[in-house]
Order: structure tokens, then C-alpha cells, then sequence
């Protein structure tokens, strides 16, 4: 009696402790209605492990900085219910993959966002601010292009999500690509040609292989697979007519 | 800037290898089916500029189409990078491209 009420009121939870060379940890944590999987990390924090590290900010899907390894995949763990991840009751929790880890569940995210640099993620303004604002239409076909890319929250879920991110490390990343995609469909925006190039160097949008993964574990729906299409797309109409 | 080259490179070369993958293949059913022999088949390809063309832009497609691909897969699996994986591509496409024309030449001269 007692060992079913057990096992319907706790999780088994694996966390990784340490870094590189960590290991995973067993803790018992029970099972609450509506639990994420946040919830059971800062369970374990304040309970059983006051030294654990973590991230998080928002707690409501915005900040995109809760990103870990729930049962192998990468998720936004704020916004993951433990009824959909738990697999007969336990939980393996590891940080981000395809990023170097700092301590237990925090990874160093500077990789990610220097690639968001590497693929000219920035905007060139074509104004200054002593100009009026440049009437951008919203029904333009590059406007919708750049409206479907722009809501990325930069949890790096797709980046740990992407083989070729964990095979090739110049390969600049979905999020990175699908940034510079809305930037190529800015009106505003003053550098094409340097974002084309950015793109087109070693490691850029040529060396995605389009399977999706990425679009797959985006927690917000994005498609970065689409725009690095859009991306190849540009750069080989740019190659032709002699612009790359 | 050589990764869109090669992207476009490889990618050209596949869609001109789509229609000619079809058509070597439906040669090789029709020549099987038909029974034809070795004799009966040089016979046909023996100083015939048309299948020496078809089989020259064959072996030309596959020289530029599997080496890029091969350097992709190598870049992806092992720790090969740089130059030497450049010229290392163009080694094997040549190499795949004079052993593609000797058979070629075989079998049309
Ligand atoms: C109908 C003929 C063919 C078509 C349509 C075709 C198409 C393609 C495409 C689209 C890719 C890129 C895959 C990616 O980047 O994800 C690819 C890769 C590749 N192809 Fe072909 N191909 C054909 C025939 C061949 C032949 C005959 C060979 C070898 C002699 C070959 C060898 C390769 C290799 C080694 C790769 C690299 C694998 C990869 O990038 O994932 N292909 N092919
Ligand atoms: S589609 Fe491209 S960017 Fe997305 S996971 Fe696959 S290789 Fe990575
Ligand atoms: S594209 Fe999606 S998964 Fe990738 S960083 Fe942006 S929000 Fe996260
Ligand atoms: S804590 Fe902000 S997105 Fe999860």
C-alpha cells in the first residue's frame, strides 16, 4: 500500500551535478497538479540542494533563459508540464546540450550568441534618428517573411536540438539563421550584401541539411528550416548575378 | 564565396543527374530484358557520339556532385577542415572523373 501511494505521489528526478565531468543525481520529489518541470528543479533547490545552479527569469515563456534537457530533449522547462515529459514517473534533467556547461543545469551561452553576431544578426540602420520612420507596409511579402521569424525568445532549444550545431562547430545555428533571415527581409535594414556574406562563409546556411529538428523543438513555432531555405534561396540569386 | 558555390554546384549537378540516373537505368533493364550481349552492346555504343556525350555529362555530374557531398560528410564526422579537406575534394573528383571518362571511352571509342 504504502510503495503504490509512493509511486503516485513522487517523481524520481535525475539532475546532472557538476560540470564536464559531473554526474547525474537521484532525488524524490512530489508530484504536484500543474507541475513544470521549473517547478521541480527550484523543488530540489530549495529542499534538497541549495547549491544547485539554474536559470530562469520569467517563469511564463518570454525570457528564454530556463532552456535544459528534460528526458533527453531540449525544452523552455518554465512552460513544460511534467505530465507530458515524465516517463513512468521520472524525470532526467541535464543542462542544454551543444553548449559548454558551467555548473550543474547552467550552461555558457556566449557560443550561441556570438554566432548571432557571426551571421551579422544585428540591424544596419539605413536612418538616422533625426530622420522620420521608414513606412514599412505590412502587407509587403518580405514584411510577412520577417513578421514569421521575428518572436524568437533566444532559448537556444533549436540550437540544442540541431546535429549539425553539435557536429561542426563554425556552423552558426538555426536561431542565428533565422535572425538573419528577418533581417534580409527588413526594408530597412542598410547591409544586405555583408548579411548574405555573413551567411554564406563556412559553417553558414549551406551547411543546413533542412530536417527539421529545429522547427520541431522551437517551444514559440517558429521554422528556422524555412528561412535558412529563404537564406540559400538569396545567396544563390546573389551568386548569379555576381553580388556574393 | 565557396560554400554558395559548392551549395549550387552540388545541387545543379543533382537535378542534372535525376534525368540521367533514370535514363542509365532504364538502358541497363532494356539491355538486360532484351538479353543483349557485351558483343551486341558495344556493337551499338562503338563510335556513337550521342551515348559518349550522355555518359561524358554522366561521369562529370557524379565527379562534381559526390565529392562535395563526400566533404560535407567528412567535415561533419571527423575533425578534417582547411585546405588539405579542399584539395582532398578536388583529388577525388578528378579521380572519379578520369576513371568516369576511361569507361566512358571504353565503351564509345
Ligand atoms: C538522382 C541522383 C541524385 C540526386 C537527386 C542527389 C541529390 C543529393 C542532394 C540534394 C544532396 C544534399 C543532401 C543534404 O545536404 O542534406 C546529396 C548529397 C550527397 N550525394 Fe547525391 N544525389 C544523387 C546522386 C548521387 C550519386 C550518384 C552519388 C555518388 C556517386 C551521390 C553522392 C552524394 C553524397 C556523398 C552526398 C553527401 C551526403 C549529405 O550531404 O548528406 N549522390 N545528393
Ligand atoms: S533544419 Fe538545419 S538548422 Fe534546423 S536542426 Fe536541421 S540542420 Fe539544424
Ligand atoms: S528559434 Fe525558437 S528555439 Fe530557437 S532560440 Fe528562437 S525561440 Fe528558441
Ligand atoms: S523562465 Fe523565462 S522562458 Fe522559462
Amino acid at each position: 500500500m504504502q510503495d503504490t501511494a509512493d509511486r503516485e505521489e513522487m517523481l524520481t528526478v535525475e539532475i546532472w551535478r557538476g560540470r564536464e565531468d559531473g554526474a547525474l543525481q537521484t532525488y524524490r520529489v512530489p508530484r504536484r497538479e500543474s507541475q513544470t518541470v521549473l517547478d521541480v528543479v527550484t523543488w530540489v533547490q530549495r529542499n534538497e540542494e541549495p547549491a544547485l545552479a539554474y536559470r530562469f527569469a520569467c517563469r511564463v515563456g518570454m525570457c528564454g533563459s530556463c532552456a535544459m534537457q528534460v528526458n533527453g530533449k531540449p525544452r523552455w522547462t518554465c512552460r513544460t508540464h511534467v505530465s507530458r515529459v515524465a516517463e513512468n514517473g521520472l524525470l532526467r534533467i541535464e543542462p542544454l546540450a551543444n553548449l559548454p556547461r558551467i555548473k550543474d543545469l547552467a550552461t555558457d551561452m556566449a557560443p550561441f550568441f556570438e554566432k548571432w553576431q557571426g551571421a551579422r544578426g544585428r540591424h544596419e540602420p539605413t536612418r538616422t534618428r533625426h530622420e522620420p520612420m521608414a513606412p514599412v507596409s505590412s502587407e509587403s511579402p518580405a514584411r510577412k517573411a520577417a513578421n514569421a521569424g521575428i518572436e524568437c525568445i533566444n532559448c537556444a532549444v533549436c540550437y540544442a536540438a540541431c546535429d549539425v550545431v553539435g557536429w561542426d562547430e563554425n556552423y552558426l545555428g538555426p536561431a542565428a539563421l533565422n535572425r538573419a533571415w528577418t533581417l534580409a527581409n527588413d526594408e530597412r535594414d542598410a547591409d544586405k550584401a555583408g548579411l548574405l556574406q555573413a551567411v554564406s562563409q563556412s559553417g553558414g546556411c549551406h551547411s543546413c541539411h533542412s530536417h527539421g529538428s529545429c522547427v520541431e523543438h522551437c517551444p514559440v513555432g517558429l521554422n528556422p528550416t524555412a528561412g535558412i531555405a529563404g537564406l540559400k534561396r538569396m545567396t544563390l540569386a546573389a551568386l548569379m548575378k555576381g553580388e556574393l | 564565396m565557396l560554400e554558395a558555390r559548392l551549395y549550387l554546384l552540388q545541387r545543379a549537378s543533382a537535378m542534372l543527374l535525376v534525368p540521367l540516373l533514370l535514363a542509365h537505368l532504364v538502358m541497363i533493364l532494356y539491355a538486360i530484358e532484351g538479353g543483349l550481349s557485351a558483343a551486341e552492346i558495344l556493337g551499338r555504343t562503338r563510335g556513337n557520339l550521342l551515348w559518349a556525350a550522355f555518359y561524358g555529362l554522366f561521369v562529370t555530374a557524379v565527379a562534381m556532385h559526390a565529392p562535395i557531398g563526400l566533404r560535407n560528410i567528412l567535415r561533419e564526422w571527423t575533425g578534417w577542415r582547411g585546405r588539405s579537406l579542399d584539395f582532398a575534394t578536388l583529388g577525388f573528383g578528378a579521380l572519379l572523373l578520369g576513371l568516369g571518362l576511361r569507361a566512358v571511352l571504353a565503351v564509345t571509342v
